[in-house]
């Protein structure tokens, strides 16, 4: 029998000593009319080898095209120490700490990880991690609401240029509890969040600011001049940045006279897998002056009864299991297997080899975008710096060319029209330190060819 | 068994209130209720300013294993709020009905004698009916 | 005894790294249409080792834990259940790995495959109409099923219905997901038997009344027997029915939380069907509802045209309650879920629910017959039960914690302790199904040799852990004295 171990000798000593003649006796609590007859939705079973065919040809099915997409999720490489570690049976099968004495394993790692964070994103303290970077802004919302008690209006300022997947989870999240999500515009030249656009909510009871750092089109927003003018009124900034730029950007505990009160962000560039879409984590950062706000998991350092150092979970009264209906969130583990590995990737990448990595994705991107700017018809929508993402506007639909594209093996890119309509025909790129001068040239080898053929026809 | 003083008067929620010198009152939590919560790591008073109404939550007691919000026993204006919990949260533990206060309030009119306060008699009773 | 580890701060060198995992360094002219006012002006300080150092650290970090590989972790409501090697590896294969969320689907039919497999088969062993995979935990799904319920009341103009009722022995998460639903939470009390009090929740049904969260079998380890009236006086009322998926482990293959009545279900995969717990996540909250809120349901979905698999999204579901996650929630969680149900398949699904449950009724009739008390004697267990140890803190001064320590040192994770609150000194035990008897048995003799200690020397048992890489920790210190983020100053 699949997983079970039992013998028919131990069935029958079981049941004996429970005393009862077979195992349906044990289920005659439930009311006849209730019993499932069969589950013919469900196929017969697999075995071992058989599972593995099955799986090997859909992965097969799936292909290995070459990827310039980012908007959120990021190719980079993985150290191969990074998921033969994570994936051990200590860590891979153990759970939440409850047990402090014997999960001290996974208990340092967590306070290494909030170190790690803390000091990536400049911010005094950090949380074990929230699912992923969408549902961490979400949360980061409801944070400020209760950490901001000079407002009461629950108006989140948010600029379009934040991911639109994370606009929509916060609302789906948060909308409920009436926060109010109001859209800043952006200036269509530059792909940037103009601070002057803000005048118009001088004198407002405004709750919070997000900025999100490099924005959705790649592009890095003047984040000291938005910062200091939600200070100077009393409106709290959340940050929304990735972990890979910050070992060049500026971090979010710097930015303005103050920095930043929350800081989140998408932990996946950090040694974790595309995987189409998760598991990723979200990690959180705030001042200390907030930290029982803080929704999730929080690991601290103590000592025991010998005196010795050792580590557990603590400011447990903000959680669900304490606090029930007046938790800070219904939230109740963090995304411990990937906080493994980003804590793993962060040892072994250090300051110089994240910088490094965020250097090449830079210099690979800026090579990206002159290369595709050289294929008549495609243009860079936005003046000003960018990231490791570029949009490019192109003299015809998108769709139709990523179509093409992606029969050559070639995924171009984030077709932005559904979600940017104003930008006409844009589309986000991505290139990575992962891409070489060979990959670059290929896409832009395939875009010539396919904006050609379309021109021909 | 906890001690309740006889000169304070009580809430069923385990607040003690007692009557000062220049008609302010001093709030706190009882004996018995420090002693459910278990060591205390946190406290949060009210800002001075704060006008509450009776009932309304008005400040978090935070141990390891629970935390609880303290209603306010009457209508009024927080005066002060016991700036030293911040720092030792303990004292709630050690002496709940001297240094451990919580606040400092300026009875709205007529809230200090239109209140349903219990005597030290009563709130004995309502403990021994908790089983405590 | 495990030997404490130095932190990974603590082997840095400055000028030491892993070199070889690094990309070359383009150089800094590369860098030169960055702006300095927005650049970064020290390095942020993480740690400088060698692949080796940091191999070796985190291969002893995991040495510290206990998990499912290495211990029995009978760990009530948590269903630490054996993990399969094949579900991890196959879910780890390269191009699964690679797949960018945003990939077209051309390039996506292999998962999308078994996504869409997967949702079907949810709906067959929850008797439900529609299932959704995005939530990300047990919480999430919590959180979307309860949000479902209220966009249904809301789209039927029906405003005032805010009020979600639990019983009082619930899990911290279904009152704290009502309120981020923005509802009021009702508790109501369960009788002397561990069912709920029909006429306490007759009396709290009304007009107000959004829904009802149960588990079943409940908090307490013993199926709701009267389920059917439940479903009628809370649907009469006008509220809908949720399901907490936590425990359905316990009914797999023998009931269905559909048939019961309920009108929506979060399923955690990580229990049931046995992805990874990793050291507490990723998890995977799948939520399955009845008819009457499938329009709701979170995006994005898989469907299918032909042939062919699709995301379904806003403009396929425009009622829906929207999106949870960035992308497509705990995809990797969801395919080790797909292995392992395919490789069960329905006979195994059965199998499940019946050895769970006699693996727990064994367990419970052995630590009977050696003197612990069940806290539900005259009941049968479900998948888990609850012993409560109040005798043994009256007579012996020694509590469900000191059991619970002292079972480390026996080699034995820890039941679940001090949940459900409504009954004094309670462990909550769940085996679950691929335990052997002789795991069991060694589990008796563990918790009759510590009561024998108990009796005999039970400063033993009051002060253990004594074989764990540290003795017990100070909570209280823990909160007061806060330290969340090592740095180099403090005492260490």
């Amino acid at each position: 029998m699949a997983f079970i171990p039992h013998t028919e000798a131990d069935v029958a000593a079981m049941l004996a000593t429970i005393g009862v003649a077979g195992i349906e006796d044990l289920f005659d609590e439930i009311p006849a009319d209730l019993r499932v007859k069969s589950l013919a939705g469900v196929p017969p079973e697999l075995n071992e080898m058989q599972i593995g065919r099955l799986m090997t040809e859909r992965a097969r099915a799936d292909g290995a095209p070459l990827a310039f997409i980012g908007a959120g999720a990021y190719e980079h490489h993985i150290p191969a120490a990074v998921w033969a570690i994570s994936t051990r049976g200590e860590f891979y099968s153990a759970y939440t700490p409850y047990q402090a004495e014997a999960s001290q394993g996974t208990l340092q790692l967590i306070y290494e990880f909030q170190t790690m964070i803390a000091r990536l994103t400049g911010m005094e303290v950090a949380n074990a991690s929230m699912y992923d970077g969408a549902s961490a802004t979400a949360e980061a919302a409801l944070m400020a609401v209760r950490a901001n008690r000079k407002s009461k209006s629950a108006r989140i300022l948010v600029p379009t240029t934040l991911h639109p997947h994370y606009r929509r989870v916060a609302v789906t999240t948060a909308a409920n509890q009436g926060l109010k999500f109001e859209e800043l515009p952006y200036c269509t030249a530059e792909g940037v969040t103009p601070s002057a656009s803000l005048a118009r909510y001088d004198g407002q009871d405004i709750t919070a600011l997000v900025i999100q750092q490099p924005n959705f089109f790649g592009r890095l927003e003047d984040v000291d001049a938005l910062t200091d003018w939600a200070h100077a009124r009393a409106i709290l900034v959340i940050a929304v940045v990735n972990p890979t730029s910050l070992a060049l950007l500026k971090p979010p505990g710097e930015w303005g006279t103050r920095g930043a009160d929350i800081a989140v962000g998408e932990g996946q560039p950090l040694g974790v897998p595309l995987c189409s879409g998760g598991p990723y984590f979200g990690f959180m950062t705030t001042r200390m002056e907030y930290v029982r706000q803080m929704p999730g998991r929080i690991v601290g350092r103590t000592l025991d009864t010998a005196g010795r150092a050792g580590f557990a979970l603590t400011l447990q009264a903000r959680e669900q299991h304490i606090r029930r209906a007046k938790a800070t969130s219904n939230i109740c583990t963090n995304q411990g297997l990937l906080v493994t590995a980003a804590t793993i990737y962060m040892s072994l990448m250090g300051a110089r080899g994240l910088a490094r990595t965020a250097a090449a994705a830079h210099a690979r991107t800026r090579e990206l975008v002159a290369g595709l700017t050289r294929v008549p018809g495609v243009h860079l929508a936005f003046s000003g710096p960018y990231f490791h993402e570029a949009v490019l506007q192109l003299d015809r639909p998108v769709a139709p060319v990523l179509k093409s594209l992606s029969n050559r093996g070639i995924l171009g890119g984030l077709d932005l029209s559904g979600y940017f309509p104003e930008l006409g025909d844009a589309l986000l790129v991505c290139a990575t330190e992962t891409k070489t001068s060979a990959d670059i040239d290929r896409y832009r080898a395939g875009l010539s060819e396919v904006m050609q053929a379309a021109r021909a026809a | 068994m906890s001690t309740v003083p006889a000169d304070l008067k009580y809430t069923r929620s385990h607040e003690w209130v007692r009557t000062l010198a220049d008609g302010t009152v001093a709030v706190g939590i009882t004996d018995h209720a420090q002693h459910a919560l278990g060591d205390l790591v946190f406290v949060e008073v009210p800002e001075a300013g704060r006008a509450v109404k009776a009932g309304e939550p008005c400040a978090v007691v935070e141990s390891v294993k629970a935390a609880s919000d303290v209603y306010a026993p009457l209508a009024g204006e927080v005066t002060a709020g016991n700036p030293k919990l911040k720092e030792k949260p303990e004292t709630l533990n050690t002496d709940p009905y001297g240094e451990g206060w919580l606040m400092r309030l300026k009875p709205a009119p007529g809230a200090l004698t239109g209140a349903a306060l219990l005597s030290a008699a009563d709130y004995q009773k309502v403990l021994e009916a908790e089983g405590g | 005894m495990p030997v404490p580890e130095k932190l990974i701060f603590e082997y840095s060198h400055a000028g030491r790294g892993a070199s070889d995992q690094w990309p070359h360094d383009p150089g800094p002219a590369a860098l030169a249409e960055l702006p300095l006012t927005l650049r970064r002006a020290r390095p942020p300080e993480l740690p400088e080792v060698g692949e080796l150092e940091a191999v070796r650290h985190f291969t002893r970090l995991s040495q510290l834990n206990f998990s499912i590989d290495t211990h029995f972790y009978p760990l009530g409501s948590c269903t630490m259940k054996y993990n399969p090697k094949a579900c991890n590896q196959y879910a780890m294969l390269p191009e699964f790995l690679a797949r960018h969320p945003l990939a077209p689907e051309s390039h996506g039919q292999g998962v999308l495959a078994c996504l869409y497999e997967l949702q079907e088969m949810l709906k067959e062993v929850t008797g439900m109409q529609g299932v959704a995979l995005s939530p990300m935990a047990g919480a999430h799904g919590e959180f979307a099923g309860v949000a479902m319920i209220r966009a249904y009341h809301r789209a039927r103009g029906d405003l005032e219905r805010n009020e979600i009722i639990v019983p009082e022995a619930a899990h911290g998460t279904n009152p704290a997901t009502a309120t981020m639903c923005g509802c009021v939470v009702r508790e109501i009390p369960v009788d002397r038997l561990g069912d709920v009090d029909l006429a306490a929740l007759q009396a709290a049904v009304g007009p107000s009344t959004a829904g009802i969260m149960l588990t079943n079998p409940s908090t307490l380890g013993v199926f709701e027997r009267r389920i059917g009236e439940v479903a009628r006086i809370v649907h009469q009322a006008g509220g809908l029915l949720y399901y907490d998926g936590a425990n359905l482990n316990a009914i797999l293959g023998k009931v269905r939380p559909g048939d019961m009545g309920f009108d929506v279900i979060h399923v955690n995969l990580h229990k049931t069907f046995s992805t990874p717990h990793g050291g507490g996540g990723p998890g995977a909250g799948a939520v399955g509802v009845g008819a009457r809120l499938a329009p709701f349901l979170p995006i994005p979905l898989v469907g299918k045209d032909g042939e062919r698999y699709r995301w379904l999204t806003e403009a396929d579901v425009p009622q829906s309650i929207g999106r949870l996650s960035a992308f497509m929630g705990n995809t990797g969680v969801l395919l080790r879920a797909y292995i392992y149900m395919r490789m069960l398949g329905r006979e195994g699904m059965q199998r499940v629910g019946e050895y769970a449950t006699l693996n727990a009724n064994y367990l419970l009739a052995r630590l009977q017959a050696a003197g612990f008390d069940a806290a539900y004697p005259q009941r049968r267990a479900s998948h888990e039960f609850i012993v409560t140890l109040k005798r043994q803190a009256r007579e012996l001064n020694v509590t469900a914690m000191d059991f619970a320590k002292r079972l480390l040192d026996y080699g034995f994770h820890a039941p679940t302790t001090y949940f459900p609150l409504l009954v004094p000194e309670c462990l909550l035990i769940e085996p679950t199904e691929t335990e052997s008897k002789d795991v069991l048995d060694a589990f008796v003799s563990a918790m009759s040799q510590i009561r024998k200690e108990a009796e005999q020397e039970p400063a033993r048992v009051t002060s253990a852990p004594h074989t764990m890489p540290v003795r017990r920790l100070d909570d209280v210190r823990a909160a007061r004295q806060l330290d969340l983020t090592w740095k180099p100053t403090a005492q260490s």
